[in-house]
């Protein structure tokens, strides 16, 4: 059962992660946030899955179910948003919306 | 099964890498469930083919369908048919496919070997410790998962509902703009 060290599925979760993290800071467009929201939602969700394998224990993959309702939810919302910011300022530039009304 | 592992995860990073580095949403739409589908490869080998499923049918599918009916709904103006005209080259899908090849040769490797494979996730958790897990010990963290999606249910409900009453008044306000 050796066949994968641990270390390597937690190092490539976080390569992964910081790649959204890298993604969410350096773009400005509001759909490139969300898609790097997801990839680090799924880097966490990829590092419980080695965790809950490493163990032989369900609950891992348990906490990825709970991490994909988040998800849902979340771009659900998140895209509504979008569609809204998109109405108000004819863009998608997160920079846009740096002012408050008043 | 570690090459399996291996090539999956090398997929996940180019693609992932190449996500953020796009110009335009759909192509890195693209990439994006290119990564989905490799992390689904990587948790088979994890042994949990449950989530694997589940990560293409919520994250590869329903999830990235919303991305897209929001990109159609956005429907970037006119400009954005030259540009379209320009970014549909042959070349363009060429990335996205290769990627996918491979990740199409680690799934066939996969069940190739199906025996060995069985054999390798004997200790995995299939779904039905999963479900147990799920609603014997976790059964308050389903009850808050619903909670949560209601609420996120009601709050798109009501954000995509202030957008059609606010349309008519831009209208009479600003003279139509003409969505």
């Amino acid at each position: 059962m050796a066949a994968v060290p641990m270390e390597h599925v937690f190092v490539l979760a976080w390569v992964l992660f910081i790649t959204g993290l890298v993604g969410v800071l350096v773009r400005r467009n509001l759909l490139f946030i969300l898609m790097s929201v997801e990839i680090m939602l799924n880097a966490s969700g990829l590092a419980f899955i080695a965790a809950g394998f490493k163990w032989g224990q369900p609950d891992g993959q348990v906490m990825f179910i709970f991490i994909l309702a988040m998800a849902a939810a979340e771009v659900s919302v998140g895209l509504a948003l979008v569609l809204l910011a998109y109405r108000q300022f004819r863009s998608l530039d997160a920079d846009q919306a740096s002012r408050m009304r008043g | 099964m570690e090459g399996v592992f291996y090539m999956a995860a090398a997929v996940a990073v180019i693609s992932t890498a190449l996500v953020i580095v796009q110009m335009n949403v759909v192509h890195a739409l693209l990439y994006l469930i290119l990564s989905l589908l490799s992390a689904a490869v990587i948790f088979v080998t994890l042994g949990a083919p449950f989530v694997a499923a589940l990560e293409v049918i919520i994250y590869a599918g329903a999830i990235m369908i919303l991305f897209v009916f929001v990109i159609m709904m956005l429907n970037l103006g006119t400009q954005s048919a030259g540009m379209e005209r320009q970014w549909m080259r042959a070349g363009m899908w060429a990335g996205p496919a290769v990627l996918a090849l491979l990740l199409l040769a680690d799934v066939i490797y996969m069940l190739a070997v199906s025996p060995r494979v069985s054999g390798y996730a004997a200790k995995a958790a299939g779904p039905r410790e999963v479900g147990i897990a799920l609603f014997g010990p976790y059964l308050i963290g389903v009850e808050l998962a619903s909670v949560l999606l209601l609420a996120g249910l009601v709050g798109s409900f009501h954000l995509g509902r202030s957008v059609r009453q606010r349309l008519p008044e831009e209208g009479e306000a600003g003279g139509g703009e003409g969505d």
